[in-house]
């Protein structure tokens, strides 16, 4: 097995990873929209899930055209946030967790091209204790987040997913307000609810 | 981040907290005396036993999926831990051929893809470009920047290790493989085939990296011989023939000279011969052996510990790679704190040579795959996992229930070597300045991450830890302060 190996049989289109511990209340909510997924995803999309970010999923990052990271957040806008991945080298990260960000450089790095990637932030409340089970919140939000990558992963239209997300975030401030990302369907950027 | 107090008279104390790529949360201390020598370090670790309340109540069978949950780094150790206890729960500790090798398989793709990140994660940054490169250079991107075929390796590796859980665990999340009593799959001929056809390439980088490392021992032998090494008692499970076996056994501990000190127990009687010990500076036990007591007691346990107990390793490749170990001591005891590392990739060269044993087994097809017996309501589950010996122990009460649950982790088992480590080489960097130098946050760094610990598991709690340091005076008073985030 190697680089090239890895990718010289194409890149297959999508890739999900959902990562977060679900025995910690909240921080399960990426695994939790993964599972849910699983089963109704559309042709060409691969859904994963784990604990947390490690560096073999460079390799799987590489060998897809598109990668949506989804994870729980303790401080996005409220319901969640999508946005675009920009590799960066991350210096800080600890033993066994990698960031997004730090996947898509190392991708990079050890696989070349230029892989796609982007994550879908879903706001969490409770991360302190063990737990199994999300909050009430945490709940309407990940449902409000699973209604939109169902849409966005028909229309696959990531960027202009993306940028409404970066709009969005940057015109309403540090506290953007509920709904105010996509429309649920994911057909394009709106400021209207998200239910 | 560096905050300098006032320096007063008296002894000081350096803190040192939290500690790049090791998991969780923790800090140093130094303590100084009158003359700014160091005279005690302690590395402060939050551990927390919520996780033990948190299994009680629980059927029995659900436990072995849900301490996984622990944390998200070596969830199959405790997987397979829990599982051998609650085998003997329901009388099926006698497993079938399929169900025992089909969780050595998995055991075994754990110890191999975790021994390969802690190696080209971890430690190549600090072999490759030295202790005093720029931390912000000296990590895994570094060596991606600058020797892409090893981060390639890296990566690869641990995803061949992760791809062999899943197969023989049923998923990377609540894996399920091991259950009471046996397993609830067997390995495919597809899934088998899968592996085979990588495995010639996956022991030859394990060759290739059991190679760095040992050559960067040996040509660096003089300089590491002290660094943050110290006399120890040596702490693991063999095989009741003295062979290394890394998943069940019998308990044998060595001291610094090889003398036996805890002969080949039973260790469903753990309790009987080793103890924690509580000091009030910290919130994480400190484990010994009860005959030597909790002075001179204390061991060390994984990859450094597991060649000095076993008498030989039983795959060729990593036994001859063993006895070029045990050359360097002349047969002794190997106390080099940054030995564990070349002892590390011996280990995932023996794990990939049992991968491929394994593979090669065609009880991994068979169909018999769980046994029951007697039921009993207290059993000890032990395994050798990556970082060392993972001890679970449980209660069962006839209602199924879990009444009592004790875990002692590895990073617990080896918290008095990995404070050693650290007053060693604050010992050596330290003299006459009270100063957090950024070489002495190096060299921190560097002993601490030779035990590869999880802290996140000995604290059962999640989260980053960077590092930070404290000198404290003989008063109690911060008189210099280094944070690395």
């Amino acid at each position: 097995m190697t680089a090239a190996s890895a990718t010289s049989a194409g890149l297959k289109p999508v890739l999900v990873i959902g990562f977060g511990n679900p025995g910690r209340q909240d921080d399960g909510i990426g695994p939790e929209l993964a599972r849910r997924l699983e089963g109704s995803a559309p042709e060409g999309v691969t859904v994963d899930s784990d604990y947390q970010l490690m560096i073999e999923d460079a390799a799987d990052v590489a060998g897809h055209e598109v990668t949506v990271f989804i994870d729980a957040s303790t401080s996005c806008p409220e319901p969640f946030l999508f946005r675009e991945v920009h590799p960066r080298e991350d210096a800080s990260f600890s033993t066994h967790s990698v960031s997004p960000e730090a996947v898509v450089h190392l991708a990079a790095k050890c696989f070349g091209g230029r892989p796609r990637a982007f994550v879908l932030e879903i706001r969490g409340y409770d991360f302190d204790g063990f737990g199994e089970g999300l909050s009430a919140r945490a709940e309407a939000n990940l449902s409000a987040a699973a209604g939109f990558l169902a849409g966005l992963l028909r229309t696959k239209d990531f960027d202009a997913a993306a940028a409404a997300g970066t709009k969005a975030k940057a015109s309403e401030g540090p506290e953007p307000q509920a709904g105010s990302v996509l429309q649920p369907d994911g057909s394009g950027p709106a400021t209207g609810a998200v239910e | 981040m560096v905050t300098n107090a006032s320096t007063t008279a008296g002894t000081r104390k350096i803190t040192i907290e939290p500690v790049t790529r090791v998991e969780g949360h923790g800090k140093v201390t130094l303590h100084l005396d009158e003359k700014n020598n160091v005279s005690q370090a302690r590395l402060h670790i939050v551990e927390f036993r919520g996780f033990e309340r948190f299994i009680q109540g629980r059927p029995y069978w659900e436990v072995p999926v849900i301490v996984q949950r622990l944390c998200g780094i070596c969830p199959v150790s405790h997987h397979l831990a829990a599982a051998k206890a609650m085998d003997r729960i329901v009388g099926g500790e006698n497993l079938t051929p399929t169900a025992e090798k089909m969780r050595r398989l998995m055991h075994y793709g754990q110890m191999f893809q975790s021994h390969a990140l802690h190696f080209f994660h971890l430690v190549s940054p600090d072999l490759l470009f030295g202790f005093d490169a720029d931390p912000a250079v000296r990590n895994v991107i570094g060596v991606a920047a600058k020797f892409p075929d090893l981060a390639v390796q890296g990566v690869m590796m641990r995803k061949f290790g992760q791809e062999i859980i899943k197969a023989t665990a049923g998923k990377k999340i609540h894996g399920t493989g091991a259950i009471p009593g046996g397993v609830n799959k067997n390995l495919s001929v597809q899934e088998r085939d899968f592996f085979l056809k990588d495995m010639e390439q996956m022991l030859a980088w394990a060759r290739s990296a059991l190679s760095i490392a040992k050559d960067y021992t040996a040509e660096h032998l003089a300089e590491l011989k002290d660094f943050g090494s110290f006399e120890s008692n040596h702490l693991s499970l063999v095989r009741k023939d003295g062979a290394m076996d890394l998943y069940h056994g019998v308990l044998r501990a060595v001291d610094a000279k090889g003398e036996r000190v805890l002969n080949d127990v039973d260790y469903q009687e753990y309790a009987k011969h080793i103890a924690e010990e509580v000091r009030d500076w910290s919130y994480m036990k400190f484990p010994f052996m009860k005959s030597v007591g909790p002075e001179k007691g204390w061991y060390r346990v994984g990859p450094l510990a597991r060649l000095n107990t076993a008498d030989f390793i039983d795959t060729p490749e990593a036994e001859a790679a063993r006895k070029e170990f045990k050359a360097v001591t002349g047969g002794k005891p190997n106390n080099i704190t940054m030995a564990y590392h070349w002892a590390r990739m011996i280990e995932c060269l023996h794990s990939a040579e049992k991968i491929n044993d394994l593979l090669h087994d065609k009880d991994l097809q068979g169909t018999d795959l769980v046994t029951k017996g007697e039921r009993r309501e207290e059993a000890v589950g032990l395994i050798e996992a990556p970082r060392g010996t993972l001890f679970h122990h449980y209660r069962v009460n006839k209602q199924d229930q879990v009444t009592m649950a004790n875990l002692i982790v590895s990073t617990t088992n080896n918290n008095e070597p990995m404070n050693r480590a650290v007053q060693k080489v604050a010992q050596d960097c330290i003299s006459g300045k009270p100063e957090v130098t950024e070489g002495l946050l190096n060299r921190i760094e560097v002993a601490i991450r030779a035990y590869d610990p999880c802290l996140s598991c000995a604290t059962h709690a999640m989260g980053r830890m960077p590092l930070d340091v404290e000198i404290h005076d003989c008063e109690g008073k911060v008189v210099d302060r280094r944070q690395r985030d």
